[in-house]
């Protein structure tokens, strides 16, 4: 489904991906982790080309994302993505958030799409919020809602950068239980998150980066069992304690 | 100081310099706001060339006086060979002049908005015009709604300076009726009350707006 491929990335001078490969099949939950500053959401943001990059290739469901002739709207509008920082769009009633794209990008019509996004909503179990503004909900209802809005294109995958980073504690829970039901549905997601718990119980396999590279791409129980890089174990024994 | 008597034998013409000055006003705001937004997206633009051209217009206009650029196109552009008058020279005069200062305002306004909006509109799929359309501008323009007003009764204030044209805007109807009449200092107080009475209250209602906008946010 998401092909990486021997990618590199610089910001001027100075390199933030060093030849990242790795695979995501359909159906197949991955988490990557890793200190700050180590690419994590770099490498996701390349995937549906919010970030460029200057060598290697990433093919999404086979189209190349770094291709010149790539439609990158129609691409992106197929790969759902949430962000650390919510980005519901605040001039819009969260009826609108949900409409918007699915009438601009897929030509749905109003009914169709206002059902969808109602549907969606009650599934993340905001119906009763669907006429307020974000500014009006708390940090997980918006993250919740900016989940419904993706999944409102009726995404082939799911981008998650840091979902519950930016969450006060009592409300990254509500936000993870969305996020597991989505993948006991099946969908291919592909998530940077410092929530192991959330890996532990919900990831196929887990991704270890540091300094722009893939340390580690292993099966969730060969990860947290007996990690191979000496970085790795380090960082788990950190974060582990909690 | 005010001889009343005087205003009221000329109100025709005085109506008609007021209304002249909205005119001008109107049509400067507008077409500089639509013009001004094209030049702060060239500006934020990727595109080299693109955002240097209008890094040079909105430079070279704002330091020029207006006077300057109005005798500028008044006197220079039928030496080209552009037979326009001084009632359309003043109109495009007054629109390019504006969109330089009212495009720096579009530009904070757009630069306001976070660069995670942008892309969070792009993951959804939007393209670029869609993106300005339906998510960006509209979120900036509500942030700057009170500066580009308050631009605007800067601007008001400013159509003033046609009078040196001989164009008979309310200044220049002011003028007139004065110099006809020997009564300088009895119409020149006129037409400064009359100024603060239109830009006074309005800059009141523009801080009221600007702490109702602000409570939104």
């Amino acid at each position: 489904m998401i092909d990486i491929n021997n990618v590199s990335k610089w910001y001027g001078q100075f390199q933030v991906l060093t030849d990242c490969s790795t695979r995501i099949n359909k159906g197949e939950v991955v988490v990557v982790c890793g200190p700050s500053g180590s690419g994590k959401s770099t490498l996701i943001k390349c995937v549906n080309g919010l970030e460029p990059f200057q060598s290697g290739t990433i093919l999404v469901d086979g189209t190349s994302v770094g291709a010149p002739k790539t439609n990158l709207p129609k691409l992106r509008s197929r790969v759902g993505m949430v962000f650390q920082h919510f980005e519901l769009f605040p001039h819009l009633s969260i009826t609108e958030n949900l409409c918007l794209a699915q009438m601009k990008v897929l030509g749905r019509n109003h009914e169709e799409a206002h059902n969808k996004g109602l549907q969606l909503l009650d599934r993340v179990g905001l119906k009763a919020h669907a006429e307020k503004f974000p500014g009006q909900l708390s940090g997980g209802q918006q993250q919740r809602v900016a989940i419904a809005r993706a999944l409102a294109m009726d995404p082939i995958a799911m981008l998650f950068d840091e979902p519950t980073s930016a969450l006060d504690p009592e409300m990254i829970n509500e936000v993870l239980d969305v996020m597991t039901q989505l993948a006991a549905e099946g969908m291919t997601m592909m998530c940077v998150t410092h929530e192991m718990g959330f890996a532990r119980r919900v990831a196929h396999r887990v991704i270890f980066m540091d300094h722009g590279q893939i340390v580690e791409d292993a099966a969730k129980d060969e990860f947290f069992g007996s990690p191979r890089s000496e970085r790795a174990q380090q960082f788990l024994s950190k974060i582990l304690q909690h | 100081m005010i001889d009343w008597q005087l205003i009221a034998d000329n109100r025709e013409l005085l109506v008609e310099g007021m209304l002249y000055s909205l005119k001008l006003t109107g049509t400067a705001m507008l077409g500089g706001i639509v013009i001004g937004c094209l030049l702060a997206l060239a500006r934020l633009s990727s595109f080299k060339p693109l955002s240097l051209f209008a890094a040079f217009y909105v430079n070279l206009f704002r330091s020029v006086p207006l006077v300057l650029v109005i005798f500028w196109f008044y006197f220079l552009i039928p030496y080209f060979g552009f037979q326009i008058g001084p009632d359309k020279s003043v109109f495009i005069t007054f629109t390019l002049f504006e969109a330089a200062y009212y495009s720096e305002i579009i530009r904070a306004g757009i630069q306001s908005i976070s660069r995670g909006q942008v892309s969070a509109a792009y993951a959804l799929g939007l393209t670029y015009p869609q993106t300005m359309r339906y998510i960006l501008l509209p979120q900036a323009f509500r942030n700057m709604l009170p500066v580009l007003l308050t631009q605007t009764v800067v601007l008001f204030q400013d159509t003033s300076l046609v009078t040196i044209i001989g164009i008979k805007d309310f200044m220049g109807s002011n003028v007139v009726v004065a110099s006809n009449n020997s009564a300088m200092t009895e119409m020149y107080t006129f037409a400064a009350l009359a100024y603060f009475c239109v830009c006074f209250p309005v800059s009141l209602m523009l801080k009221r707006l600007h702490k109702r906008i602000a409570v939104i946010r």
